[in-house]
């Protein structure tokens, strides 16, 4: 195949790391200049809007906690996305999971008040892991019994997760004390410590960062992250290896799932109090953004979780400060992920330029 | 206790004219879809194509107050970000699950960012622009059944003629056996002297062009407003459909009315409110019944054998 007069090569050599951290550097940048097409359309000077959301998420002490507040869910849900995709078990529900771990985690923070924290903090995560391993579980065993499409069925479960949340919340859960479409509050003890004085920042960032290294020892430490990249990369081979493919992929599910589901856990220990229909803002979504600009990796997911809730946050001191939307935060993730995808097309293929031929 | 409104015509009427305005966007994503699918492409991208059809269609219609001009223009978005899928899936022949998916997210964000600086007061009630209106048969519309019925939007029947086409495309022309050839075999077409490229192109623009016609019907003809996500995950139920209904615009047409009367029938359920369960667990409804379905025909679908394989002339 032939793009103007270059045409596509393999590549033989495995780009190094660095040069893999150069294209998707690149990535970002290139998407951060198209993006500002979409700023020039509103006559707002783009220099000007990106100091903005880049000052309003790092500038202070209260922007920079609350990027990293940000950051926790979408740590999580990139890790989750992460390990699926590294199975090639298509993970797209991790805005369910999430959802279902908050669910799971409301029932014992709103029937155990308080009981101690050391007690109380560590059921409730278990709650969320367990919520949203149930969720994932289903597209899972769906896959290896029938062989449906888990992309399919993990995306419609986000929604039918959704509406049954929101009809517990409307109906039997409704908040007594406020009448708003909310759980009542969850005990003071299954609160998450605040760790930054006079912010929002609170003790999910240390299990987020927890996870991310669980997750750093499975991808470069383990035979097990072995046999799920393998199994991603080829799972004939996998099979023919001798390896328990249903069985990984299955595992594969449980832990991508069951991390998302601490994501809603957290969130609701940490800054919401209620189950709530706006807990997660699409951050299962951004998770695959985020998988993908952190090319898998543990180290990469972190940092692109941080640049995500960078965007996202300043997006908003962006919006106050110049009123350009903060939609755009959105565009920019979705122009970042089609350029990361550019990027990796480019660790495996290069353009050569062929001689006229005759 | 079956309660007295379900005994009635006049609920089943229109619970039977709902089902037609709920199935018309299912039908243009399906029949958008079963192009892409057929030539090999797995469109995941059919949520964002159908979210920014619809903000382009509202956008357009709002400020010209022409539904017509908002139709095609937001079918013309569709083409676009169809082109963009196949430039990541066909030119660079990356993950097509992933760039899918980057084609949703950046429509969702792209439709939420285009509606926002078009229209000038964001927050508070969105401006309702005038919509299709419902065409008036001679001898139909008047009729107490068949009027809430056959009296529809025009756009409701275009995607019927839609349907048509499609049908006629694929089996009885050149270039819908050259689709089939490029989603079967695509080597076995290149060697028949076939533009696998070209025709991969082709398929994805028409796929585009056709579901942001679904989205503009969300916006400009059952309703009259834009709202930031308002497909609700129709795109996915599409996905679902097409291998339900296994590529074949027939059966794509009966299985959207089949999932276009699920949903009326609960949103018609919720609306005289007899039943003592909260109505968002009628929501669920249409999204369950797409699994239940993916479950039973699994085992006798085929699905296009060269889907998800990207076609590189050098390593085939």
């Amino acid at each position: 195949m032939r793009i103007l007069r270059y045409k596509i090569v393999k590549r033989i050599e495995t780009p190094s790391t660095l040069e893999r951290i150069a294209l998707m550097v690149g990535a970002v940048i290139a998407s951060i200049l198209i993006s500002s097409v979409l700023i020039i359309q509103v006559n707002i000077n783009p220099f000007i809007a990106y100091y903005e959301l880049f000052k309003g998420a790092w500038g202070s002490k209260l922007a920079l906690s609350e990027t990293l507040v940000r950051f926790i869910p979408l740590s999580f849900t990139g890790i989750a996305v992460a390990l699926a995709f590294l199975g090639r078990f298509w993970n797209i529900g991790a805005e369910g999971q999430l959802y279902l771990g908050a669910l799971f985690a409301t029932v014992f923070g709103i029937s155990f008040y308080g009981v101690s924290p050391f007690v109380l903090i560590p059921i409730m995560i278990l709650a969320g892991f367990l919520g949203g391993s149930l969720a994932a579980l289903i597209p899972a065993v769906l896959r290896s019994k029938y062989q449906v499409d888990e992309v399919v069925t993990t995306l419609l479960l986000n929604w039918i997760i959704l509406f049954i949340v929101e009809a517990i919340i409307y109906g039997p859960w409704r908040n007594p004390v406020s009448a708003w479409p909310e759980s009542p509050a969850i005990s003071v003890t299954g609160e998450l410590p605040r760790i930054w004085k006079g912010t929002r920042l609170h003790a999910g960032l240390i299990i987020a960062l927890l996870v991310a290294l669980i997750y750093f020892i499975i991808y470069t430490r383990s035979y097990w992250g072995f046999e799920v990249k393998l199994m991603g990369i080829n799972p004939k081979a996998a099979y023919v290896q001798g390896m328990d493919v249903v069985r990984n992929l299955i595992l594969v599910a449980l832990i991508s799932g069951g991390i998302a589901g601490i994501a809603g856990a957290v969130e609701l220990m940490g800054i919401h109090f209620h189950l709530r229909e706006n807990l997660s803002l699409g951050y299962g979504y951004t998770g695959i953004v985020v998988a993908m600009l952190g090319l898998l990796h543990p180290i990469g997911v972190v940092l692109a979780a941080f640049f995500m809730a960078t965007i996202e946050t300043g997006s908003q001191a962006m919006y106050r400060a110049t009123g350009i939307p903060y939609p755009l935060a959105y565009v920019i993730e979705g122009v970042t992920l089609v350029f990361v995808l550019i990027a990796v097309f480019f660790m495996e293929y290069r353009l050569e330029k062929v001689e006229e031929e005759r | 206790m079956i309660p007295p409104d379900l005994l009635t015509a006049v609920f089943w009427v229109s619970v039977l004219g709902l089902t037609f305005k709920m199935a018309v966007p299912l039908i243009y994503g399906t029949i958008g879809e079963a192009f892409a699918e057929r030539a090999g492409i797995l469109n995941l991208g059919i949520e964002g194509m159908m979210l920014m059809g619809a903000a382009v269609a509202y956008v357009v219609a709002y400020h010209t107050n022409n539904v017509w001009l908002a139709f095609l223009i937001s079918g013309i978005a569709g083409l676009l970000m169809g082109v963009l899928m196949a430039v990541l899936s066909v030119t660079l022949g990356v993950q097509q699950h992933v760039a899918g998916l980057a084609i949703t997210i950046l429509g969702s964000g792209l439709s939420f960012y285009i509606y926002r600086i078009s229209v000038p007061t964001p927050g508070g009630v969105p401006p309702h622009i005038n919509p299709f209106p419902a065409i008036y048969i001679p001898g139909i519309s008047d009729n107490p059944y068949l009027g809430p019925i056959f009296s529809q939007p025009l756009p409701a029947y275009i995607a019927i003629l839609a349907v048509i086409i499609a049908w006629f495309i694929f089996y009885k022309t050149n270039l819908g056996m050259q689709i089939r050839a490029v989603g079967e075999n695509p080597k076995a077409a290149d060697t028949a002297g076939i533009n696998v490229f070209l025709i991969r192109y082709i398929s994805l623009m028409i796929a585009g062009f056709l579901i942001a016609l679904g989205g503009s019907w969300l916006s400009t003809a059952h309703s009259s407003l834009f709202l930031p996500g308002m497909t609700q995950g129709r795109g996915w139920i599409s996905i679902a459909l097409v291998v339900f209904g296994m590529w074949d615009p027939k059966k794509i047409l009966l299985g959207a009315f089949i999932f276009g009367g699920i949903d009326a029938f609960q949103l018609s359920l919720q609306a005289i409110g007899y039943f003592n369960i909260p109505y968002q667990l009628f929501f669920t409804l249409p999204y369950i019944m797409t699994i239940v379905a993916l479950v039973i025909v699994s085992r006798r679908v085929v699905y296009p054998s060269a889907l998800l394989i990207p076609y590189r002339r050098e390593e085939a």
